[in-house]
């Protein structure tokens, strides 16, 4: 962290995520909420990079960016609430309590920890570490996963099936 | 007998070896560090060199092939194209700039007037951004990433909420019919592409471009011959992904008007009609890097500057483009979407579990790569046959619908119907 580059690029990338995501919250459109949390996404990217962890700040943009914001136009577009603004709700206070207990929780931690520098230096890629380990050590964890989202997509496709559609067929 | 110069004998890489405009800056970054200027300036002067080259010549691409597509797809229909501005209509592209720089750029009434003016340029950067990892040389690279292909994925992905940012802001019902229409396209194209580039990083073993150009060029081989499949369903996939005719179902104006570009006019049109441009170069540029030996000619680069090679091969193979533009009709949606998930999908992943079987059998075997790379060149030119032949034979046997049936989600973005009265109406 000492170069002035690394220190700039960090502050920029922690101010255009802190304030986005600040808008998300406050911002009355829903769609605009999504853009505002999709340059937010971006932001937690360019902090990636500035830690050298590449591959996941390429897989942060793919998979944040490109498609979770994509699943919540959807969700928002296809909600037949969706018409209502943000922030309003009975629900405003409950969330504004766990808002309040998840940044603490949080903060505490950030703070009470004893962060220690690692010794060794830096990796110099990190996308085939990440692949070897998730292929030799963790490979078990891995797959289920791939088997718990397959299922989820199957699951899915049953769900929204119209009544009648085996018999078109 | 002519003796054989390597490269470094006939110029010795100084800067004014001009085959490989990355000396010259190399010497500027070395001059000015000499200087005794900070760390960061020789770096920051290099980027800008890289930015403001990319840009030039994207614009000045852009422009040229404005006026060769039109000519070209003219003579493919039998018609002149443009001829009255200029010599043989050259300035026809200066003058549709003109026109859409001074046009004034209406928003519409009920428009979502923060979205409808960010989305244009929210098209614009990634597309812009694509080129930053693409090598035009050995060293004419701007940020040659270790992550390059997952990098060119992901930027690519972030089209999609650009559109749905155009398509919803506009405020109008054509306008968000076509950006719907395109993120169910771009979403299931982007597994295609996906899949399709995967085959191409496990032979080489690397997602930097620079790696996979260097392996081709070790090897003495283009990753067409080891992916005529993947090849193929990635040139499919970028048609769709440029939104341009057979696959422009998202502004096809027989049926939306124009899609999301409906309410747009003056330079903010003109944003996305570059955007698309920059996309089709982008996706060429891809091609030639990843499959076609990029700035390499099977060493005709010692001789030949590689970035001329680059261009040449991309303005080439843009033509395919073109080309496609000039002959094929248009695709109904509920076509293109049963392409990607019935029939793409099958034969990439197939493809990619092939390569990876090669791959592993490569490395265990402890195979020469003489012996193993025309072999794998015959299992998966045989493989591209299999697939398209027996696939095609037996989508041939079942009986033709005579009627269209729209998928779930065409039925709900909207599609015209053939033959029957629409469900529910």
């Amino acid at each position: 962290m000492e170069e002035t580059g690394t220190v700039v690029a960090f502050w920029l990338f922690a101010i255009i995520t802190i304030g986005s995501a600040v808008a998300v919250a406050f911002v009355r459109n829903l769609i605009h909420a999504v853009v505002f949390l999709v340059i937010s996404f971006m932001g937690v990217a360019g902090l990636y990079i500035t830690l050298s962890a590449d591959f996941i700040a390429v897989a942060q943009i793919l998979i944040y960016a490109g498609a979770i914001s994509v699943l919540m136009v959807f969700a928002i577009v296809l909600t037949p609430q969706g018409e209502r603004r943000n922030s309003e709700g009975f629900l405003r206070l409950p969330a504004l309590v766990l808002a309040a207990l998840m940044a603490a929780t949080l903060i505490f931690v950030a703070v009470d920890t004893g962060w220690e520098i690692a010794d060794r230096p830096g990796f110099d890629e990190t996308a085939s570490l990440i692949g070897e380990s998730l292929l030799d050590k963790y490979v078990l964890p891995f797959e289920i996963a791939s088997v718990l989202l397959l299922v989820a997509m199957l699951g899915a496709i049953v769900l929204v099936r119209p009544e009648g559609a085996v018999e078109e067929e | 007998m002519i003796p054989v110069l390597s490269r470094a004998e006939v110029f010795l890489d100084e800067w004014y070896d001009f085959r490989d405009i990355g000396n010259a800056v190399g010497e500027l970054q070395q001059q000015i560090t000499d200087w005794g200027a900070p760390d960061w300036v020789p770096y920051v002067t290099a980027s800008l060199i890289g930015v403001v080259s990319i840009l030039l010549w994207t614009i000045l691409s852009v422009l040229a092939f404005i006026w060769i597509e039109r000519r070209i797809v003219g003579l493919m229909q039998n018609r002149i194209g443009p001829n009255r501005v200029g010599p043989t209509g050259l300035l026809q592209p200066v003058a549709d700039v003109i026109k859409l720089l001074l046009k004034e750029a209406i928003t519409t009434a009920n428009a979502d007037r923060w979205l409808f003016w960010i989305a244009p340029i929210a098209i614009f950067i990634p597309t812009l951004v694509v080129f930053a990892v693409i090598p035009f040389g050995e060293q004419m690279v701007l940020a040659d990433l270790n992550v390059g292909v997952l990098f060119l994925i992901a930027i690519a992905s972030l089209n999609t909420l650009a559109v749905f940012m155009a398509g919803w802001s506009s405020n109008n019902k054509y306008a968000l019919l076509g950006s719907m229409r395109t993120i169910a396209m771009l979403i299931s194209y982007e597994i295609i592409q996906v899949l399709a580039l995967l085959g191409a990083v496990l032979f080489v073993g690397s997602m930097q471009l620079g790696a996979i150009v260097q392996w081709q060029v070790d090897h003495d081989v283009w990753l067409i011959a080891l992916q005529p499949v993947a090849v193929v369903a990635y040139i499919i996939s970028g048609a769709v992904e440029m939104n341009r005719s057979p696959t422009d179902i998202a502004e096809a104006e027989s049926e939306i008007v124009a899609g999301y570009h409906t309410e747009y006019g003056g330079i903010k049109f003109g944003f996305f009609y570059q955007a698309e441009y920059l996309a089709g170069f982008a996706i060429t540029a891809v091609i030639v890097t990843l499959y076609l030996g990029g700035y390499t000619m099977f060493g005709l680069e010692e001789w030949i500057p590689g970035w001329l090679i680059f261009l040449t091969k991309l303005y080439t193979f843009f033509f395919v483009f073109i080309w496609f533009r000039g002959t094929l009709p248009r695709l109904r949606i509920d076509q293109l979407m049963a392409f990607a998930w019935k029939y793409l999908l099958p034969i990439v992943l197939i493809n990619a579990v092939l390569v990876g079987g090669e791959m592993l059998l490569w490395q265990e075997a402890d195979l020469s790569s003489s012996v193993a790379i025309p072999a794998f060149i015959a299992v998966n030119l045989t493989y591209a046959v299999l697939a398209v032949v027996g696939w095609a034979a037996m989508l041939g046997h079942t009986t033709p619908e005579r009627t269209a049936h729209r998928a779930i989600l065409t039925r709900e973005v909207g599609t015209i119907h053939y033959g029957e009265a629409a469900p529910n109406a």
